[in-house]
């Protein structure tokens, strides 16, 4: 418990203190999770739209792959992303390794399937509803996709916060791809391994509850300046 | 304008998973007063509709307008039997097949919003749609199918399970939608509504259009005996 307590005050005083530190890989924590969640949910919340309203041979298939992506093992997609990226890979000319770009690229990979996944679900029903009229009226796809999109956008909002969750949180597939390098690619996360691997718990601990604070503030605010959760609205 | 009636029906027949659904139909809808639909339940009044609108394909058999098909498809509008609300304001849902067909989008809400004060929406326009009643909804989806002035509007029982009040003034709609010569093809179990609105009707029994012919003759002296005994009130299977 002492340890517990430690922490609590730890992370107070280093909030209190806008510890520089601090400061710098909290912001890069965020720069590096909103840049991965904007990129993910451009490309996952048209996808799932598309599946929901298409029917093609291989369907079941793709759905099933693509909820089975949800749960991509971090450390597998870092340890993949790491190879593609390194001097001797693929995409080596291009020196993206331990770099933030790295690390977003390694988030995108394993926030999308998540964000399409449950973005389909929610889709698909919303179809179910829309289907005859939408075939009545004449809409081509990209305007039935973009209708769904609009007007589901309180569950979008709801699937892309659950990709912020798991990338704010993501430590496996960053640490390889990133290097936790102090001033350059150093976030919460990998910062707390560090520590805790050092043996200063209440400084973990402390940037621990920073974070846990952090993901609920962004959520807050992106409940807030969307006005869900209020009568009479969807 | 270009005129997109009679539609024509050539020996069409609906199967859906080798099941028979209707068929074969051969018939004409032309333009004028209302055509409605009749016919005890399952007998394919929606099926009917939604063949002619194409949103069931024939199996065999054909159904064609005056025009070709992307023409046909701009010129007609269906009112389902459940109202489809989208998740928007009643203003925005009445403006969608505006926006759809490339209004731009304040031209399209102005546009929507006198719709909605002439059907007696006015007071709701910012209103999530889903708040209204029952009748209201049914306006609403009335008004969304008039606003692109379709030269064709297809109605699926659109008074069902609706209040007395409700169903005067959606009929006083669609009466002004017939003197504007919008062309009317409704099913209904409504007999009392057959005999307001009727131009022509068809009779649907046993799969097929069983009588089909102006209103007044087949109202009064229908001229099988299953259409009799559905005017007269009894159970046909």
């Amino acid at each position: 418990m002492n340890d517990l307590w430690e922490g609590v005050a730890a992370a107070f005083w280093l909030v209190v203190m806008l510890d520089a530190d601090l400061m710098e890989i909290t912001a890069r924590s965020l720069q590096v999770t909103l840049t991965a969640v904007v990129i993910a949910a451009a490309l996952g919340l048209p996808m799932g739209a598309w599946l929901a309203i298409n029917r093609f041979r291989f369907r079941r298939l793709t759905i099933a792959v693509l909820n089975a992506l949800m749960g991509l093992p971090p450390v597998v997609v870092g340890l993949v992303v790491y190879i593609m990226l390194s001097r001797s890979g693929p995409l080596g000319v291009l020196n993206l390794l331990f770099t933030p770009t790295a690390m977003v690229i390694a988030q995108v990979i394993i926030v999308t399937p998540l964000i399409a996944s449950i973005a389909h679900q929610a889709l698909r029903d919303l179809w179910a509803d829309y289907h005859d009229l939408l075939i009545s009226l004449n809409t081509t796809k990209g305007q039935r996709i973009r209708a769904l999109i609009w007007d589901a956008r309180r569950s979008l909002l709801t699937a892309t916060l659950a990709g912020f969750g798991r990338a704010i949180g993501e430590v496996g597939a960053i640490m390889i791809v990133g290097g936790n390098i102090d001033h350059l690619t150093r976030v919460l996360t990998t910062a707390i391994s560090l520590e805790t691997s050092q043996g200063n718990f209440a400084l973990a601990l402390g940037l621990g509850f920073v974070l846990i604070g952090l993901a609920i503030a962004a959520n807050l605010a992106i409940h807030t300046l969307s006005r869900t959760e209020r009568a009479g609205r969807w | 304008m270009v005129a997109v009636l009679p539609l024509d029906l050539k020996a069409a027949t609906v199967r859906r998973r080798g099941r028979h659904i209707i068929g074969p139909v051969t018939l004409q809808v032309k333009a004028g007063p209302p055509t409605i639909v009749l016919g005890p339940n399952g007998a394919g009044k929606t099926t009917l509709l939604q063949l002619f609108h194409g949103l069931v394909r024939a199996s065999s058999g054909q159904v064609s307008w005056a025009v070709d098909m992307p023409q046909a498809d701009l010129a007609q509008a269906y009112v389902f039997q459940t109202p489809t609300l989208m998740r928007r304001s009643v203003q925005d849902n009445i403006a969608y097949p505006l926006i759809v067909r490339g209004v731009a989008r304040r031209a399209a809400r102005r546009q929507a919003s006198e719709a909605a004060q002439s059907v007696g929406l006015g007071a709701h326009l910012e209103a999530p749609a889903h708040v209204l009643s029952g009748g209201e909804r049914q306006k609403l989806s009335i008004a969304r199918a008039m606003i692109t002035e379709p030269q064709v509007l297809f109605l699926d029982e659109p008074t069902t399970n609706l209040d007395g009040r409700s169903v005067r003034e959606i009929e006083e709609m669609l009466m002004a939608a017939v003197a504007r010569g919008t062309k009317v093809v409704m099913a209904t179990h409504d007999l009392g509504q057959a005999r307001r609105l009727a131009g022509d009707v068809i009779f649907i029994y046993n799969k097929g259009i069983h009588e089909h012919g102006p209103a007044s003759g087949f109202l009064d002296a229908p001229v099988t005996p299953e259409a009799a005994a559905f005017l007269n009130g009894d159970i046909l299977e």
